[in-house]
């Protein structure tokens, strides 16, 4: 595709239902490479990666990826989240615990390869993320770090066109944080794809050098 | 020497009931678990009637849904040049419908258990909504579906007053174990019923302690 690929969205939300009320109304900009998403928790930020990645569906607006239309509120366009190819990174991670980690990697493997093909591009994943030693292991004996890393793995094995992370560091201590931060900072660079990382964390926020969008009871208050 | 001949029978139709009766269940678990079906609730009471309702009220309707001159019995009798009721398949369909409750609750309960971030991630990742469910929901939830296909089990291969009323009491047939106690005590024939009735007590038991160490099992171990 000759233009960049851009994800751009204006998504409106309400929940009256919910207690205390929630309201969304945000519109967001994101290039290629590395966007920071900062705001409190209770802010929307796991809101507007759900919808973005086409698990929630918003009241109004539109989600659009390089120039393709995802959802479209008012023109009725609303693409499943299998034919979106926007990876998400839960913050539990949600990796599979009935696969091994090759499995999990394997999953979001392009289906056009053969069942061989599929796995030797998860080994090469895993191993691009230093955890290839956890190939025929189950996520329950992942340390924290071992599973961020699959997580991330099985994200990018899947060929996703734009790449979301919720909170990816909230599960680790600090060191270890600050270490896969960078490392995913700079591996992301490399990337021609928005990476969208989502953080309550100020500290996350700030170290890393890029752009950053404010988000404050489902508003935007920043982009800088 | 104990005519095991019924109790064959009986478990070749609880088998073959079990097997309609999960695909049936599991199919309509997952599209009650998924959330999205219109009178999802009433789906959900019909399905649970058969346990409470009388048997004679379901062989009832089975007759009335089956019989002869009903448009699936003709259908089938035309078809296969023999009618369902009062055969070997109307003795299958009448312990399906014992299972299927069993079954389907189990399987809803066990599909709705699963982490919905799962089925989420893997949507993400490029899984339709049929192959989610298919490596995702129905892996996690195989405990849970298990119990309850084993629990169905043993409620088709004890059924006896819907069997009775569709496929009446054809020794070799539709004879099956839970009938052929009945014939045993009607003709003064203890022995044999006590025989009868205790194997089926053993095997019920198996089949509860088997179920019950399912869903007892922790989830870890994966």
């Amino acid at each position: 595709m000759a233009s960049e690929l851009r994800l751009t969205a204006k998504l409106a939300l309400q929940r009256e239902a919910s207690e205390p009320s929630f309201s969304l109304d945000v519109s967001l900009d994101f290039g290629p490479g590395l966007s920071v998403l900062f705001g409190p928790s209770g802010s929307g930020k796991t809101t507007i990666l759900s919808a973005l990645a086409g698990l929630l569906r918003p009241d109004s607006g539109h989600v659009a990826l390089g120039g393709q239309m995802l959802f479209d509120g008012a023109a009725g366009v609303d693409l499943p989240p299998n034919e979106r190819r926007i990876a998400l990174v839960f913050q539990s991670l949600a990796l599979f615990p009935h696969l091994d980690a090759l499995g999990n990697v394997a999953y979001g493997a392009p289906r056009e390869l053969s069942k061989v093909e599929r796995a030797l591009r998860a080994a090469s994943w895993l191993s691009r993320m230093r955890v290839e030693h956890l190939a025929r292991r189950y996520p329950n004996s992942f340390s924290g770090g071992e599973a961020q890393r699959v997580a991330l793995a099985r994200a990018l094995a899947s060929e996703p066109r734009a790449l979301l992370l919720d909170e990816p560091f909230s599960s680790l201590d600090q060191s270890l944080a600050r270490e896969l931060s960078a490392e995913i900072a700079e591996y992301v660079s490399t990337l021609s794809l928005p990476v969208v990382l989502v953080t309550h964390d100020r500290a996350v926020a700030r170290e890393l050098e890029c752009g950053l969008t404010l988000l404050r009871g489902g508003r935007v208050e920043n982009v800088s | 020497m104990i005519d095991l001949e019924p109790l064959f029978l009986s478990f070749e139709v609880a088998t073959l009931a079990t097997c309609l009766a999960t695909a049936l269940g599991v199919a309509i678990a997952g599209a009650l678990a998924e959330g999205r079906v219109w009178g999802r609730e009433l789906i959900d009471a019909s399905i649970t009637a058969p346990m409470v309702l009388p048997p004679t009220v379901l062989g009832y309707y089975l007759l009335v849904l089956l019989g002869r001159e009903s448009v699936i019995g003709h259908g089938f009798e035309a078809l296969f040049g023999a009618p369902i009721v009062f055969s070997r398949g109307g003795a299958v369909l009448a312990a399906t419908l014992g299972a299927l409750p069993l079954i389907t609750k189990a399987a809803r309960a066990a599909l709705e258990a699963v982490d919905m971030r799962l089925v989420g991630a893997a949507r993400t990742l490029g899984a339709s909504r049929l192959r989610a469910f298919f490596s995702v929901s129905l892996p996690l939830a195989r405990r849970g579906i298990s119990a309850g296909i084993m629990l169905g089990f043993a409620r088709a291969l004890g059924d006896f007053g819907v069997t009775l009323m569709v496929a009446g009491n054809i020794p070799g047939q539709t004879r099956t174990a839970s009938l052929a106690i009945f014939d045993a005590v009607l003709s003064g024939r203890d022995a044999d019923a006590t025989r009868l009735s205790l194997i089926m007590t053993a095997l019920a038991m198996t089949v509860l302690i088997g179920a019950s160490y399912l869903t007892r099992q922790r989830r870890d171990g994966f």
